[in-house]
This record gives C-alpha cells, structure tokens and sequence, in this order.
C-alpha cells in the first residue's frame, strides 16, 4: 500500500489519493449535471456526496504533509469526533427544519462553509510552508465575507433581523472595501515578524466580517434569494483558494464549480427581476414613496360563497402562489382545492414567477411537497399570453410579483421587473392576511382593481373554508 | 512582470484547471428549470463544503500536545465544514424526495 515508487519520488498511497481526488472531481461533475433535471436530481445528489465522502476517507487515511509525515492516530482520532460532532447536528438540523424555512437553513449552512474555509486560511497563512499569501489572504477575506453575510441574511429571512439603509452604507462599504485591500497591499508588499504578521491578519478578518455584514445590511428582503446565490458562489471560490494553497485539485475544481454555478445562477435571477447586479448590490429596495398619491380607488371584498360559485362555474383558474402560501402551511389545502375544482371540470393550473417565494424555486419545492404533479406548475412566460382568457386568477399571499406597477409607473422602485400579468384575466380573487405590504414595502394597486376581490385572512383558513363552500354547493 | 510571468507557468496547471471549471460550472447550470433552481443552489452550497479535505490536512498535521489557539480553530474549521456538506447533501436530499414521491402515482 504505502510501498515507495522510486520514478516518481512518492508512495503508491499517494497515488491513490490524487486518484481518489479525480474520481470526486467527476462525481462532482456528473451529480451536478444530474441535478439539473427533476427525474435525475436525487441521484446526483447522492453522486456529488459520495465524492465528497470518498475524498474525505482517502485524505484522512493517505494524506501526507511535505515531510510524507501521514495523519497520525491522535489526530486521525480528533477529525472523526469532529466529523461525526458536525455530521450528527447537521443531519438533525437539515431533517428537523420545517420546509418554510428552507431559504433560511441554506444560508445557514453557506454561512458554515465560509466560516471553515475563513478559519483554514486564517491558520495557513501563519504556516511558513505557505508560499501563496495573496491568494490565502482572498480566501481569508472571501470565505469571511461569505460567513458574516449568509448569517445576516439567515437572520432577515427569519424576521430576526431588519432592513438599515441610508446613503451613508455605500459609502461605508466603498470605504471597508479599500480598507481591506489596503491591508492586503501593506501585509504583501512589507517584511512583517511573525506576530505583527498575526494580528494583521486578525484585522483582516474583523474588517471583512464588518463589510459581510454591511454588505448584507441595507439589500431588501425581495432581493435576498440574489444575495444567497452570490454568497454560495462566493463560498465556492472561498473553498477554491484554499485549494490553491494544498495545491488540492479536487477543492479546486469543487469550489471553482460551485463559484462559477453559483454566479450564473445570480445573473439568472437578476435577469428575472430585471435588474442588474450592481442595482441589486448598491440599490437596495427601500420601498420608496413611489406612486403613493395616485387615486387608489376602493377595496371590495367577497364572501366565501360568492367565490365559490365563481370558482366552481369557470373554465380556467389560475393560481398565483406567493410567501404567503408558505407560511400559512396551505400547499396541502391548495392541492385539495385544485383537485376539488378538477373534479368539477375546471381546468387549474399554478403559475410559478421566478423569483415567487424567498428563493427561486421555494414555491416548485412547496406544491411538490403537497404532491402537485409539476406539469400543473407553469412558469411565467408560459402563462402570461392565456391570461386574458383566464376566468379566475386567485393570488395566494402573493403581492409585488403580481403588481401592475411594473408595468406603468416608472416611478416604482420595482417598475421594470416582469410579473404574471393577473390584472389581465377577467376576475381576480386575492388572499391576503390584511392591507399590509408586499415584502418590497410597495403598494399594489392591483389590489384596488375592478375586477379584483379580496379575501381577508390566514390563507390556510381561508382555502380550506372555500373547499367546504364549494363541496356544498 | 518578469514575476507574473513565473508565477503563470509554476502554476499553469491550476491555473488551466480554475479556467475549464468556470466554463464547466455555466455549462452545467446553463438548461435548469427553475424548478430545480432551489435543489441545485442547496446542492451545490454543499459542495462548497470541499473545504473540509482543507480542514482534514490541516487538523491532521497539526500539533495536539499542547493546547493552543490553533488547535481548537482547527477543530472549529472540520466542525464547520462537516456541517456544510452533511447537512447541504442531507437537506437537498429532503427537498428532492417531493419530486420523487409524486413520480410514483
């Protein structure tokens, strides 16, 4: 096993490391490629965790240092305990959480991921065998930023943390960002002893994790599925510079992946709001007075019964689901309702906007889990020209992503961005908790259209009172 | 400029491989449905968790005799990342099942 192989000055076991790291890389490869398609998906997944755990047995058994010193038992015994600490709280926090809380929970784990690729850097670049500063000093700061960043963002998806914005945190952040490369040009460019070296580096990483966090700050909640993605990607590259330093090819190719994945995926919601990055980054949705003096016209309600009749004696429904639906729990009594209505001849179907929910995709992840078969879900572009010959949309605790002010009122802070045009189908059901405002803090003068009717109350409740309406009828 | 040049060909070999991931990386996720969009943002964040091989080498060579800062950060650092990729893998997992139950019917 461990036999010296002359010819190439290294032993047969760390051949078999370094093949071990090729074979991850294309597991890696392969099960994010399966991903990518919903039959294939949880086999990928599985692929890409069973590169992860071969690299992790190999190196732990065959890694050795420039001496060719190996993992000795103490320490080999020291990793398991840690792994086995981590991989227990992991399994019981990924298995206990609630599907609501989904977004929350992986920028929770991006946030983990950051801060172990911050503390490797941290403690590599204090290694005199280290001969990449730069790059471990971008990793340290990254993998920071990273850290403080997805907590934040953790902490105002799960209402824990609010939004700050004013002129002065662009500023303020101009202002950290050159102070981080300023310390990095002085760390490099100077001969440093060893212990001014140290503390530098502790400054570095206080100042990155003050920027993460201000960084985060003032961005609003309507952005923040943007701001994980890029925080994932950052992750990712966070995890490729520590690479960089082991010369490792499998962190490598790993973190560049997800760096490049993770960046892509960002422009592509971007893209799906309208925006650019920069605007998303710099102007953060404030919920600016826009528009607020416009004639708003009245509210008009409607009562159970009637929209019940008006559900049952249509031809088309469609569904527009937002947060609401997922914290009211009602992808369940959705599903009952669709199904109630099918029964009756009523062709139903749910519109899915992209960015619908606090993550792309939250809403797919939800009606699935009520076992609404995907092919009933419809994407944005797909539903927007039926609209004028849809009889009823019914928007579940859905607000800025059906909101006509991104059509005409360039003064609105999110004019521009696409929606599911429901102002166009003849009637309009909305539920709707109270008159509060979407998560952009924009008024929604959907709400105050002719056609539209509003249902007040938990959306849970209310669908479930408009399934018993209609079975009696 | 003499220096950029060397540290270009002593790391040509990484430096070609971080190239062919970036393609490779928008490549892959290029065609998704945004179905999927969630799955595969929590999948890969859990293969972001690659950091801890990083973790593994360094716990792994240090020096346990004595107590130190390094020690425990190190400690921190398999922690940490353990909890990135179990817990990435084990909640894409979850997520995904809803695909699959429903293809069954």
């Amino acid at each position: 096993m461990n036999t010296y192989i002359p010819q190439i000055g290294v032993t047969t076991g760390e051949v078999i490391l370094e093949f071990s790291y090729l074979l991850a890389a294309i597991l890696f490869i392969i099960g994010l490629k399966l991903m990518s398609h919903p039959e294939s998906a949880k086999k990928g997944n599985s692929w890409a965790a069973t590169g992860m755990g071969l690299a992790m047995i190999t190196t732990l058994f065959l890694h050795r240092d420039n001496s060719g010193t190996t993992i000795s038992l103490i320490n080999g015994i020291v990793i398991i305990v840690a792994i086995i600490f981590g991989g227990i709280l992991g399994t019981f926090i990924a298995k206990r959480i609630k599907m609501t809380a989904m977004p929350q929970l992986v920028s929770f784990f991006n946030a983990t991921g950051g801060a172990a690729s911050a503390l490797v850097a941290l403690m590599e670049y204090s290694n005199p065998a280290n001969e990449s500063s730069l790059v471990t000093l971008l990793g340290l700061v990254i993998g920071t930023v990273a850290f403080s960043g997805s907590m934040i963002a953790y902490g105002k998806l799960d209402g824990k943390v609010g939004d700050i914005f004013a002129k002065w945190t662009t500023y303020l952040n101009l202002f950290l960002l050159a102070l981080i490369a300023v310390i990095i040009v002085y760390m490099l460019a100077f001969e440093h002893d060893m212990a001014t070296q140290t503390t530098l580096s502790y400054i570095l990483l206080v100042v990155a994790l003050i920027y993460g966090i201000m960084f985060v700050m003032p961005i609003g909640g309507a952005d923040m599925p943007v701001v994980i993605s890029l925080l994932n990607s950052l992750t990712g590259i966070a995890a490729a510079m520590a690479g960089f330093i082991y010369h490792n090819q499998a962190m490598i190719l790993g973190g560049i992946l997800v760096g490049s994945a993770g960046a892509i995926l960002t422009l592509l919601m971007c893209k799906a709001m309208n925006r650019s990055l920069i605007n998303v980054i710099i102007g953060a949705f404030g919920g600016g007075g826009a528009g607020v003096d416009k004639d708003q016209g009245a509210i008009k309600e409607i009562t159970l019964s009637d929209a019940a009749v008006l559900l049952t004696y249509s031809q088309k429904v469609v569904i527009v689901p937002g947060y609401g639906l997922a914290v009211a729990q009602a992808q369940f009594v959705a599903n009952d309702l669709v199904q109630l209505l099918e029964s009756k001849g009523v062709e139903v179907k749910f519109a899915i906007h992209p960015v619908a929910g606090r993550m792309p995709g939250h809403m797919n992840v939800l009606l699935a889990e009520a076992d609404v078969p995907y092919t009933k879900l419809v994407e944005m572009d797909d539903v927007n020209p039926d609209m004028p010959n849809t009889d009823v949309t019914i928007v579940i605790g859905a607000n800025d992503v059906v909101n006509p002010a991104t059509l005409d009122d360039p003064s609105s802070p999110i004019y521009g961005m696409p929606i599911i045009n429901a102002h166009e189908s003849k009637n309009i059901i909305v539920m709707k908790r109270g008159m509060g405002k979407g998560y952009a803090g924009i008024e929604n003068f959907l709400f105050f259209d002719d056609k539209t009717r509003m249902l007040f109350g938990n959306a849970k409740d209310s669908l479930q009172k408009l399934v018993s309406e209609i079975k009696e009828l | 400029m003499e220096q950029i040049l060397i540290y270009f060909y002593e790391n040509k070999e990484v430096i070609f491989i971080i190239a062919l991931s970036i393609f490779l990386g928008i490549e892959v996720i290029s065609n998704v449905p945004s179905v999927l969009h969630t799955p595969l943002m929590s999948g890969a964040n859990a293969i972001s968790g690659v950091i801890i091989i990083g973790g593994i080498i360094l716990l792994g060579h240090a020096d346990l005799s004595t107590f130190s800062l390094n020690m425990v950060l190190g400690i921190f650092a398999v922690i940490f990342g353990t909890l990135n990729v179990i817990g990435g893998f084990v909640v894409t997992d979850r997520m995904l099942d809803m695909f699959k139950k429903k293809k069954k019917k």
